[in-house]
């Protein structure tokens, strides 16, 4: 079946690999790949660990821009490998490596652990404002309440955004545009009362301030999050949080 | 590198990351031009000190903005202003929380192109001015 897989056509697929147990650091590896117009990076990919060379690790799943999983930098660019299409190379090759600004575990694979320990970090679920008992029914919510966090809680967790931030390649410290996102989703939900507690992260040495404002986060992002609005809207609550304080007894967080 | 963990994961190097991508190259840009505006600032001061030292020290300096070397250079400046303008209100959109106007929510472009519209009418008012108490 992928053996019969193109009509003619050909791109050079060249892969970044890295195999720990034997390289000292990452080479490009090319591939030649028959591809017909509706096959994606991804698939070109499969054919790749099918077809011509079953030592090539990379992450994948859902193949439709939803699990988040096949975040890599493609011809320099973080984007989604199910979601990026061959035919859109037309010089004939495409580099792909693994997404920028993480450790490389293996080939594409990065490691995620910051990020995974972050978003532990933020809470990211809902602590109710006020407890209601099953029978006192589900907490409800407006359109406009809605409105205010829903793009937010669009995110995949496919990492993109961190790809495209250079203060967090400079500094993983920083929270990063992705946990502020969530962060952020909660926050700014109407039934959520853990605000000042998650602030007291967007406001840290590690937190907003980290930002200043490339925007590529936002211009990557698959779901149209807008993460880079997240951490800026932060900015000013965490300001605001800082100088409140000075005024009210309990204000805000420090 | 991580040699202290066994997986041992592989670290790429961040110098030079700005050239990496057209993006950052434009980052880079717009945020240089922030030195212009330090530089016009620098000019102002340095005509603050002038005053302070006399009119002829005033003059002096008023004979040096009108030479060709500072008329080249204050061209550059004001195309540096108005890129850093530009890109300033382009990103505007992004560090604000929602603007509802009419219960909808006010397009990025409205608010980009509303900042853009403020600035040229603020420097109309002060060239006028300016002509005005020069004439």
């Amino acid at each position: 079946m992928a053996e019969t897989t193109g009509n003619g056509k050909v791109v050079r697929i060249e892969v970044l690999r890295y195999r720990p147990e034997q390289d000292e650091e990452p080479f490009l590896q090319g591939y030649d790949v028959p591809f017909t117009d509706d096959m994606s990076v991804l698939q070109g990919l499969q054919y790749i660990k099918d077809w011509l060379d079953g030592t090539l690790s990379f992450r994948w799943s859902c193949r439709m821009a939803i699990c988040g999983s096949c975040g890599m930098m493609i011809d320099g660019e973080p984007r989604l490998a199910c979601k990026t299409f061959l035919r859109d190379f037309p010089a004939g090759t495409v580099r792909v490596e693994a997404l920028a600004h993480f450790p490389i575990e293996r080939d594409l694979v990065i490691r995620m652990d910051d990020f995974l320990a972050k978003l532990e970090r933020i809470k990211p679920y809902i602590i109710p404002k006020e407890a209601r008992t099953l029978a006192q029914g589900e907490y409800l919510q407006t359109p406009a309440e809605l409105d205010v966090y829903e793009q937010f809680s669009s995110c995949i967790n496919c990492l993109l955004c961190y790809a495209a931030c250079p203060q967090y390649g400079l500094n993983p410290e920083f929270v990063g545009p992705g946990i502020m996102a969530l962060l952020h989703r909660y926050n700014a939900d109407s039934r959520d009362g853990a605000a000042a507690e998650r602030m007291e992260i967007a406001g840290s040495e590690a937190g907003v301030f980290n930002c200043t404002a490339v925007g590529y986060c936002s211009e990557v992002c698959p779901k149209h999050v807008d993460p880079a609005n997240a951490v800026n809207q932060n900015k000013t609550r965490a300001a605001g949080d800082y100088f409140l304080r000075f005024i009210t007894p309990k204000g805000g967080a420090r | 590198m991580n040699t202290s963990d066994p997986r041992r994961p592989y670290v790429r190097p961040m110098a030079g990351w700005w050239r990496r991508n057209p993006f950052f190259v434009e980052y880079m840009v717009h945020e240089a031009t922030a030195l212009f505006v330090a530089a016009y600032a620098l000019v102002l001061l340095v005509g603050l000190r002038r005053l302070a030292q006399g009119e002829a020290a005033w003059n002096g300096w008023l004979e040096a903005l009108r030479s060709p070397v500072s008329l080249v250079f204050h061209g550059v400046l004001l195309a540096a202003f108005a890129y850093h303008c530009w890109t300033w209100f382009r990103i505007m959109p992004r560090t604000m929380p929602p603007l509802i106007f009419g219960g909808k929510r006010v397009a990025p472009g409205v608010i980009t192109a509303c900042g853009v519209a403020a600035t040229t009418a603020c420097s109309l008012v002060v060239l006028i001015l300016a002509w005005g108490a020069t004439r």
